[in-house]
């Protein structure tokens, strides 16, 4: 198939950067988005152009490195998959695709396509963890009993990989979905509670300071997120954060 | 006052408790709207007691007019940090690919709100003090009826009123229920709440337009 690709183009983090149109002929279906763009780099290169530079790791769904708003969307037109898992039979020939990077005054660009998302890293950091004592009388996890649906629900927080779609998506640029995961796998777990009051507290704390937008619940992460972390887990960190307030 | 509130969830359940208090109210000026369509009495004697009751006019008037300059002025700061939060905007954004309208413009449906209750305000509230405050009137406890007839006889004042229920519904069609899970509320009931608040956000406003359109022929025949 025939394409038209529109791509953003930014040399470094203080440049300005711009939209740049690439014919590309050529395309299988059964390829995928990020193989796409391998043969346009491949072109570029041939040609003595800088390629496009774009995130990607383990191409297969899990690492949560792979970040791409395809024609508005998120990881693309599909639902509950990664850039690195669309194919390009969700396209047709003669498609004109827009591709930016995920935008958020919290995720700076990097280069074209790559945006520093460490903001995540330093959420994850204020309070994303929980004492265990390693010195010798570790107890085993599977040795405290867990009521299934609590320990099923935390493993579903658990599955966000921390790619951003859900900042991307949201018109407020807010990063409650990824935050909420992060505080609900711990929240749900007698191994959490320890640091329960702090770490709801810390890590909103940090999300704000990041400079993330409010949510205002309009539940475009829900649906974007690769992962399908639901809304529930923003309304338990909210509880989780009131709850820490009023223990001050 | 987006600076006296530091923290994005402290916000969010302030917008939604004020959000909630003002649905409230707004079904309390409903039931007693209501009455004005099958009784001129009651009517009357339920304004004569709100507009002569110390505790609705100092106590719960104030609050209600504060509740509803929090509420606005939260949105328009909770707008403008929204704005803030990305710089650079995408050059093609999806928004209704996964969310509602309703849902992405609350700041434009409250606008319209606003601009509502500024007319409102002039319409019965200005002349409502003038006439107690101001001329110290004798209270008439059947001047009510007559007066809320006089509004709706403008047939464009009538639309616009109706037109700003179309708005007030759009607005609580995402607003009512989005309250519940900024309150933390979501659970196996959540879905019957929702069903409710969508209901009401439909119901109520409609009851509005209804009893404008009501008085307005009632006023013509
Ligand atoms: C006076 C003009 C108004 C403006 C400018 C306004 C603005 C807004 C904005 C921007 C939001 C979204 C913020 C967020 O979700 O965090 C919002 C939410 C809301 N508004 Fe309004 N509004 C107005 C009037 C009203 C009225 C009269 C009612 C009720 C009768 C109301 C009920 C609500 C509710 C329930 C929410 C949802 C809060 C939440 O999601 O937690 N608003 N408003
Ligand atoms: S919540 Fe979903 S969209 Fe957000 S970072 Fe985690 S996996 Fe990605
Ligand atoms: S590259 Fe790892 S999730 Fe896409």
């Amino acid at each position: 198939m025939n394409l038209t690709l529109k791509i953003w183009r930014q040399k470094d983090a203080k440049s300005q950067g711009k939209i740049v149109d690439y014919p590309i002929s050529g395309i299988e279906d059964d390829m995928s988005f990020l193989e796409m763009l391998d043969v346009l780099n491949e072109e570029l290169i041939n040609k003595g152009e800088e390629p496009v530079v774009f995130d990607h790791d383990c191409r297969e769904g899990i690492c949560g490195t792979c970040s791409l708003q395809i024609n508005g969307q998120p990881h693309g037109p599909d639902r509950l998959i990664t850039v690195c898992q669309l194919h390009m039979r969700s396209f047709k020939d003669g498609d004109t695709i827009f591709i930016e990077p995920f935008r958020a005054k919290a995720f700076p660009v990097i280069k074209d396509l790559m945006i520093d998302r460490s903001a995540f890293d330093r959420i994850q950091q204020a309070g994303g963890y929980i004492s265990v004592n390693t010195s010798g009388n570790t107890v085993d996890a599977n040795a405290i009993p867990i009521e299934k649906e609590k320990a099923d629900d935390a493993f579903a927080a658990a599955t966000c990989i921390g790619c951003g779609a859900c900042v991307a998506a949201c018109k407020n640029a807010s990063a409650m979905l990824f935050t909420s995961a992060k505080v609900s796998q711990f929240a749900l777990l007698p191994q959490g509670q320890v640091e329960a009051t702090n770490r709801v507290l810390a890590m909103v704390n940090q999300m704000d300071e990041e400079g993330f937008g409010n949510c205002t619940n309009t539940g475009a992460c829900e649906i974007e997120c690769p992962k399908g972390i639901s809304l529930e887990n923003i309304a338990r960190m909210n509880r989780e954060y009131l709850k820490a307030s009023l223990k001050g | 006052m987006g600076g006296l509130i530091k923290s994005s969830i402290a916000r969010k359940v302030a917008m939604a408790l004020s959000g909630l208090f003002l649905v409230f109210f707004l079904l309390q000026h409903f039931t007693i709207n209501f009455t004005s369509i099958f009784s001129a009495d009651v009517f009357n004697e339920l304004s004569h007691f709100m507009g002569t009751n110390p505790v609705v006019q100092f106590a719960l008037q104030p609050v209600l007019i504060f509740g509803v300059i929090f509420h606005f002025v939260m949105g328009f700061v909770l707008e403008l940090k929204n704005r803030n939060a990305r710089a650079v905007k995408y050059a093609k954004y999806s928004g209704g690919a996964n969310a509602s309208w309703v849902s992405r413009n609350m700041i434009y449906s409250g606008l319209v709100i606003l601009a509502f209750l500024g007319l409102h305000f002039y319409d019965f509230w200005v002349p409502e003090i003038v006439h107690k405050y101001i001329e110290f009137a004798p209270e008439d406890p059947t001047r009510y009826y007559p007066e809320l007839l006089h509004k709706f006889v403008s047939p464009v004042r009538t639309g616009l009123y109706a037109l700003s229920f179309v708005f007030l519904a759009l607005h609580l069609w995402h607003g009512f229920a989005s309250s519940f899970q900024s309150v933390g509320f979501n659970n196996k009931y959540s879905v019957g709440a929702t069903k409710f608040a969508k209901a009401f956000s439909i119901v109520i406003p409609l009851g509005f337009i209804i009893i404008a359109l009501v008085l307005h022929l009632n006023h013509n025949h």
